[in-house]
């Protein structure tokens, strides 16, 4: 299926200047960059100013067209707050929905398609979305003056009222109509951060009313028609697996159950509703073929890492005879860690509903890449792309998960519809359900790893070379990404966070060696650096240990020319109280990691428990993300980013047996739950500079933070995580 | 079978499997999707709805143990508490992906009806069993307990 994928990405090329020439027909689907005529832009807007990352209406109403998938990170608010800012709209009449799939108008400027991840939704959207609102401004403006024939540079707007000192006065929504056939300005005056309104200023959420009242429509598992079918799917419980044989005929008899169909993955049960097909699923008898399949244990998986690491690897960084620096060394500190597969587990596991009759194609799914979606949609279906309509549909989490490259739950619904209208159904909409164990046994973990680590000090407890191996299945080689992503054969993804350290260690080498498996992995919140901020900040630690030296003043020794890494671990420390002691029965531990473009510094107070197991008491995070857009968001997102994290490294796993995944619901892969919550305090630098990240830098710090302060109380850093198997938890 | 019960107020007549979980036939039969589907074996609380005022999980609750039965559903639920609750989850924004909320305001909802005034451990033994993958933990606790000062005042 790969092979569907090398299109798409060369589709789109982004262009900066297009985003400003669409019209009108944006809403419908694909529409290439042109220039419309003035008068056809009013036509189609009948009243209303259309474009393409907002829509003003005569009721008075401002929709921001969010281009990037809010998964729960808070992107549409993010984006509605540039564009309400620089319109000086009211924020009690904006608000925002997902915007078509269309690569010429949508793309992710540093993707070069329509997509969401790297935290890079705010960093690529700032300056287009701020044009967008002052573009749309600067129409209404020129409305207002040929409407009360004044000069333009008399008119002011605020808070979505227009006036004027004669005492002329309109809302945005009565300009609109005119203000469609207004030029649309190349170079809008973009404010100056003084003049800002809402940026900066904690914007509520526009999604939250809708989240509180269990609005319909908001979710794909929520998408409801008359004749909508669902499907469950029967999938090899092997990675590579292949469908031997199936009898149908008991599944056949569930009252509800319209058809049982086999498409290339399995066996899809087509139902009237979700219920029959997931009973009559376990109905279904059959065989797979395993001959392809993985097989091995996650154990055995493990051995095989540890063993690669022993061994030269794809070199990553290589600053000088590493090995000859640690035998010239006064003593070496060693260490192997051992990180295993990691589920997403979001809430709402996976599922995608397409209406195909043949011809034109229509779905609705938490869309990552839509790119990617559409093309894989348009392909299977043979289908032209202008054909294919995406609902980008609000998404319950994601974490990585939705963002594939090969779009699997969008390339199984779309061979489902085929297969469906070749055994002669009539055209309906088809949704399939992912049950929780389909999400979680259903593969494209946080990649297992293995990382040996030897560290040369000389007699002065300086550090004199650094050598890092590290082996895993990479998240991008062999997948359309490989050639984005990979540089002479090295995968960065894998080694971010270490490779680029700016820990001054005067020598460091790093090889990286590539696991082969047929168990698919991908990015999950924060991806490579969710392995190695651990690795490195645990071995800083130990480095300040053996150096006799407090861990904070000897991080702020060895990164002192990267300030703004300075300032968060200042700061961190300095809130947490630092230089007083721990509360009695308390052990503190601290982190700081770059990663995404910002930079975040925790430390993490913990007790344990009378039986032995630890407590995570008390979280403080400082965090530079440069121009922080909306405050209250980078709180929610760093808050929500230590609780993921802390999460998975307190006791979250993913372990095969034979090939076959062991933990599939939330009772063998237990959650983050409210008793395990800390408190948790952020505490945001102020800055000037340009947006970077949130939705993962808050991960990466919270699981060293935590090794950092148990090895506080017992000079024993967890090397084997998650923290259940040196029983911790 | 044909079951008849009381979905948030109204009269219901549910002709579905006795075997079908309430969830799939409030979401599907009923339309009413603000009860989601998260684990399907009650380990994540998603689906969380009130029966007779108690929170149950509708994933490992029968249409055919209903007969007669009072439930509240998100779509429904009501009254100081309800309000209070829903009220502190707008101002703190405490959703993120906001797909397991409708299943932390119906538990928080039981807990405040029953518990005007809850602790800490109170809300912990309460709300332990509604996951939220988003980790929205912290404002859950302190929208509970801003809720219990709105149902106050």
């Amino acid at each position: 299926m790969l092979h569907l994928l090398q299109k798409p990405l060369e589709a789109a090329k982004p262009t900066r200047r297009t985003f400003l020439k669409i019209s009108a027909g944006t809403v419908g689907g694909l529409v290439l960059a042109m220039n419309l005529p003035r008068g056809a832009e009013a036509a189609a807007g009948d009243g209303e100013l259309i474009q393409p990352f907002v829509h003003i209406r005569p009721d008075n109403t401002v929709v921001v067209l969010s281009k990037h998938l809010d998964k729960g990170q808070g992107t549409a608010t993010g984006l509605t707050t540039l564009v309400a800012d620089e319109l000086d709209a009211s924020w009690e009449q904006v608000s925002a929905e997902h915007a078509p799939s269309n690569p010429q108008v949508y793309a992710n400027t540093l993707f070069g398609v329509q997509g969401t991840g790297g935290s890079t939704a705010m960093a690529n959207s700032f300056m287009q979305y701020r044009q967008a609102g002052a573009a749309a401004k600067a129409m209404i403006v020129a409305a207002a003056a040929q409407e009360w024939g004044v000069p333009a540079e008399e008119i002011t707007v605020s808070n979505g009222v227009v006036s004027h000192s004669s005492g002329q006065s309109a809302t945005l929504g009565d300009l609109a109509g005119l203000a469609a056939q207004q030029d649309v300005p190349a170079e809008p005056t973009l404010k100056t951060p003084d003049q800002w309104v809402y940026i900066g200023k904690s914007f509520p959420r526009v999604d939250v009313k809708n989240k509180t009242v269990g609005a319909p429509g908001t979710y794909t598992m929520d998408f409801q028609r008359d004749d909508l079918l669902v499907a469950v799917v029967a999938r090899s419980p092997r990675f590579g697996g292949k469908l031997k044989s199936f009898d149908a005929a008991e599944a056949m008899k569930v009252p509800g159950v319209v058809n049982v169909l086999q498409i290339p993955n399995g066996v899809a049960v087509v139902a009237a509703s979700t219920w029959p097909a997931i009973k009559a699923r376990d109905l279904l008898e059959i065989e797979w073929d395993d001959s392809e399949a993985e097989t091995r244990s996650s154990d055995a998986m493990m051995a095989e890492l540890k063993d690669m690491t022993g061994k030269p690897g794809v070199k990553v960084r290589e600053d000088g005879d590493v090995d000859a620096a640690l035998e010239a060394s006064d003593r070496v500190i060693e260490a192997d860690f051992e990180f295993p597969f990691l589920a997403h587990g979001a809430m709402e596991p996976l599922d995608a509903a397409l209406l195909y009759d043949g011809e034109t194609a229509e779905l609705w799914l938490g869309s990552q890449i839509q790119t990617i979606d559409h093309n894989v949609a348009a392909t299977i279906l043979e289908v032209p792309f202008e054909k294919v309509k995406i609902n980008t549909m609000w998404a319950g989490g994601s974490f990585g998960r939705r963002a594939q490259a090969d779009s699997h739950p969008v390339a199984e619904v779309a061979f489902l519809a085929k297969a469906m209208l070749a055994a002669g159904m009539d055209p309906a909409p088809i949704k399939i359900v992912w049950t929780r164990e389909d999400d979680m046994a259903g593969g494209y973990y946080r990649p297992m790893s293995a990382h040996k680590i030897k560290v040369g000090l000389d007699a002065d407890n300086s550090v004199t070379a650094f050598k890092y191996n590290i082996a895993a299945k990479s998240i991008v080689k062999g997948t359309p990404f490989e050639a984005m992503l990979m540089k002479d054969g090295v995968d960065h993804n894998m080694t971010e966070g270490a490779h680029d350290t700016t820990y001054a260690f005067p020598l460091m080498n790093m090889d990286q060696s590539f696991q082969e498996t047929k168990v698919p992995v991908l990015w999950w919140r924060s991806v490579g650096h969710t392995h190695t901020a651990y690795v490195m900040e645990t071995m800083v630690d130990r480095i300040a240990k053996e150096a006799g030296k407090d861990p904070v003043a000897y991080r702020l020794e060895m990164i002192k020319d990267d300030p703004r890494k300075v300032e968060v671990l200042k700061l961190a420390a300095e809130k947490a109280g630092w230089d007083t002691p721990a509360p009695e029965g308390r052990h503190r531990g601290v982190a700081v990691h770059k990663s995404f473009g910002s930079y975040v510094a925790e430390v993490a107070e913990i007790s344990f428990r009378d039986d032995g197991t630890v407590k995570v008491e008390k979280v403080v995070a400082a965090v530079d993300c440069g121009t922080p857009i909306n405050p209250d968001n980078i709180r929610a997102q760093v808050e929500g980013g230590i609780g993921y994290g802390l999460g998975a490294i307190l006791r979250n796993q993913v372990t095969l047996a034979d090939g076959v995944v062991e933990e599939t619901n939330f009772d063998t892969y237990e959650p983050i739950r409210i008793s395990d919550m800390p408190e948790i305090e952020v505490h945001i630098v102020a800055s000037n500079e340009a947006p970077t990240g949130i939705g993962e830098p808050g991960t990466p710090p919270i699981g060293p933070a935590v090794a950092n302060a148990i090895a506080a109380a017992k000079d024993d850093w967890v090397t084997n995580l998650p923290l259940t198997k040196a029983g911790l938890v | 079978m044909s079951i008849t019960l009381k979905i948030n107020g109204e009269t219901r007549t549910l002709d579905a499997d006795p075997e079908s979980p309430l969830l799939w036939a409030l979401r599907d039969e009923l339309g009413m999707t603000g009860t989601k589907f998260g684990c399907g074996i009650a380990s994540c609380g998603a689906c969380t709805v009130h029966w007779d005022g108690v929170p149950i999980r509708s994933c490992q609750t029968f249409v055919g143990d209903l007969e007669g039965a009072e439930i509240t559903t998100i779509e429904g639920v009501d009254g100081k508490a309800a309000t209070a609750v829903q009220a502190a989850w707008n101002e703190l924004d405490v959703p993120q992906c906001g797909y397991c909320q409708s299943g932390q305001i119906m538990a928080a909802t039981a807990l405040l009806s029953e518990t005007p005034k809850p602790t800490d451990e109170d809300i912990d033994a309460a709300m332990d069993g509604n996951v939220c993958r988003c980790a929205t933990y912290a404002r859950i606790r302190k929208a509970i307990h801003l809720a219990a000062d709105k149902m106050e005042g």
